[in-house]
């Protein structure tokens, strides 16, 4: 048995009485003849179960010493985990205990345990050959250079943009930019359209975006098209996605670096030419498919032939007429 | 006035055709601008040519319906009556006198009068470039204008991309019209001839 002191009184704690051990066996009976819930024991590892019979709610119930009574309190919210969206993540196989202390596996848990440091990605991903494709030094040595860093220093880990729990490494395997776009722009707006989460690193309230890019034209279409990082970062052509996100002050605000027949966007959002060997359409449908339109950025060279050849013949026409009316004159 | 002249363009046909003139040049010079933009190359700034692209486009749309509703209001619409029979004769006839006969001094072989402004080839031209060209440089502009309106995919192309394609190639046709419209206008005894009938409303018999 464990026992804490708060502010306000002193409570002891028992482990799970038989009743919630109940409503559990009831919980997990009713997981079991679910179809869906199965998939998902499959896909998530069996160790965690216990972890996610709280972390996945919003209450947690234990026994209050104190009152002698079941006790229901809400969980932190920021440990409330999806697990349907934990499943779908790259880290969905391994053990809570992987990353977090082995001691977390005791219920209630050591209140000291939340000051041992969590590991870090680059524990597990740096020096990996079997990740040396994802380049994590270089990706952190660019980070070191981003103003996320240069601000809060060591406090903005990984996770402030990448959730652990959830990530997914799109940009290499989705097909869809959108679907890369979205899951990039997601990433950035979870803190700069969340006060709440904004002012995690900040003391300040986040800046209004719809009013900062009001000089953008189409700016709905801009943000559900292009990542954010497209103009906010230094792009580096050997990272898959940069992260050198840049002071606002150097932001790229020069339509023709994307709207133009050299357009960036080729060096970064569209540079995955992966996406089309993964869509498995074949080479024609990849031309026909074509599921972005960058004014200035898209010339068809058909297209082009064709209008300079119609203008020639009309100019070469109009030349002919008006040298038979010249002479004739 | 002499009898030789003709009251042909009343002052709501020169008040729209002036203004759809204006925005039509404003906007072929700043589409090309969007279209061809090259950071090494930029005739207007690109987000002053998407504003000035935009604000001539709308003013042109609001135009096209003064000449819209102004046709069917106006006697004006007779002239853009098209009478399929004959039709393909009539316009061999008047290419026939474009390529040879005024080099032989033929008589026009459809001259202007109240009842004919136009002649068969220029009826066509007009009713396409008015009633196809124009209108569908408008919806598809419109569209882009909104693109939230624009239904996401057709199969695996994206919408966006049809309309815009559809729009430049509308733009381009209706700035081919507008070259061989301008030269056009240049045919009769003085080139400028037709330019100051657009401004005075009067067409000068006399030219025939």
């Amino acid at each position: 048995m464990l026992k804490f002191k708060t502010r306000t009184s002193a409570f002891s704690f028992n482990s799970l009485d038989m009743r919630s051990s109940f409503q559990l066996l009831l919980i997990i009976l009713f997981l079991a003849i679910s179809p869906k819930s199965q998939a998902q024991e499959k896909a998530l590892a069996p160790e965690n179960d216990l972890c996610l019979k709280c972390h996945t709610h919003q209450t947690f119930t234990f026994h209050n010493n104190l009152t002698k009574k079941e006790d229901k309190r809400m969980m932190n919210p920021l440990y409330i985990l999806d697990k349907n969206h934990f499943a779908t993540g790259v880290h969905a196989k391994f053990k809570c205990t992987d990353c977090h202390s082995a001691d977390y596996t005791t219920y209630p848990h050591n209140a000291e345990l939340k000051l041992e440091p969590l590991s870090t990605c680059l524990d597990c991903h740096g020096g990996d050959a079997k990740y040396a494709a994802y380049q994590f030094e270089k990706i952190d040595e660019e980070f070191q250079k981003s103003v996320h860093f240069q601000k809060s220093g060591e406090s903005f880990t990984c996770s402030k943009c990448h959730n652990q729990h959830y990530y997914q490494a799109k940009s290499r395997t989705s097909s869809e930019v959108g679907d890369i776009v979205s899951f990039s722009n997601d990433m950035c707006m979870s803190c700069h359209s969340n006060n709440t989460k904004f002012q995690l690193i900040n003391d300040t309230l986040k800046p209004a975006l719809a009013t900062i890019h009001e000089w953008l034209p189409n700016q709905e279409l801009h943000f559900k098209k292009v990542r954010c990082i497209e103009c906010h970062t230094q792009v580096v052509d050997s990272l898959s996605v940069s992260h050198n996100i840049l002071p606002k002050e150097k932001a790229l605000k020069n339509c023709v670096e994307c709207h133009s027949k050299n357009s960036m966007l080729e060096a970064s959002l569209y540079k995955y030419k992966n996406i089309q060997s993964r869509s498995e359409q074949g080479k024609l449908n990849s031309i026909i498919s074509n599921k972005s339109y960058v004014i200035g950025a898209y010339q068809n060279v058909w297209l082009n032939n064709l209008s300079i050849l119609i203008f020639v013949l009309t100019m070469i026409g109009i030349c002919i007429h008006l040298i038979a009316r010249i002479i004739k004159k | 006035m002499s009898e030789n002249k003709i009251y042909l363009y009343p002052v709501w046909v020169r008040i729209w055709h002036g203004l759809n003139a204006l925005c039509i040049l404003t906007l072929i010079i700043t589409g090309i601008n969007l279209q061809f933009s090259n950071p090494g190359f930029e005739l207007i700034n690109f987000n002053l040519a998407i504003n000035l692209h935009n604000i001539a486009g709308i003013l042109l749309s609001v135009n096209y319906l003064f000449f819209f509703f102004g046709n069917i209001l106006s006697s004006n619409n007779k002239y853009y009556r098209l009478k399929m029979k004959g039709l393909f004769k009539k316009m061999t006839v008047q290419a026939d006198y474009y390529t040879s006969g005024m080099f032989k001094d033929e008589p026009h072989p459809f001259p202007i009068s109240e009842k004919r402004k136009f002649n068969p080839m220029q009826k066509v031209m007009y009713v396409v470039v008015m009633y196809i060209f124009v209108p569908g440089v408008i919806i598809t502009g419109l569209a882009l204008l909104f693109p939230e309106t624009i239904i996401q995919e057709v199969y695996t192309v994206s919408g966006i991309f049809i309309t815009a394609v559809f729009h430049a190639s509308l733009g381009f046709l209706i700035s081919i019209f507008l070259i061989d419209h301008l030269y056009v206008c240049t045919i009769g005894k003085h080139p400028l001839k037709n330019f100051k009938s657009m401004i005075n409303g009067y067409h000068d018999l006399s030219e025939h």
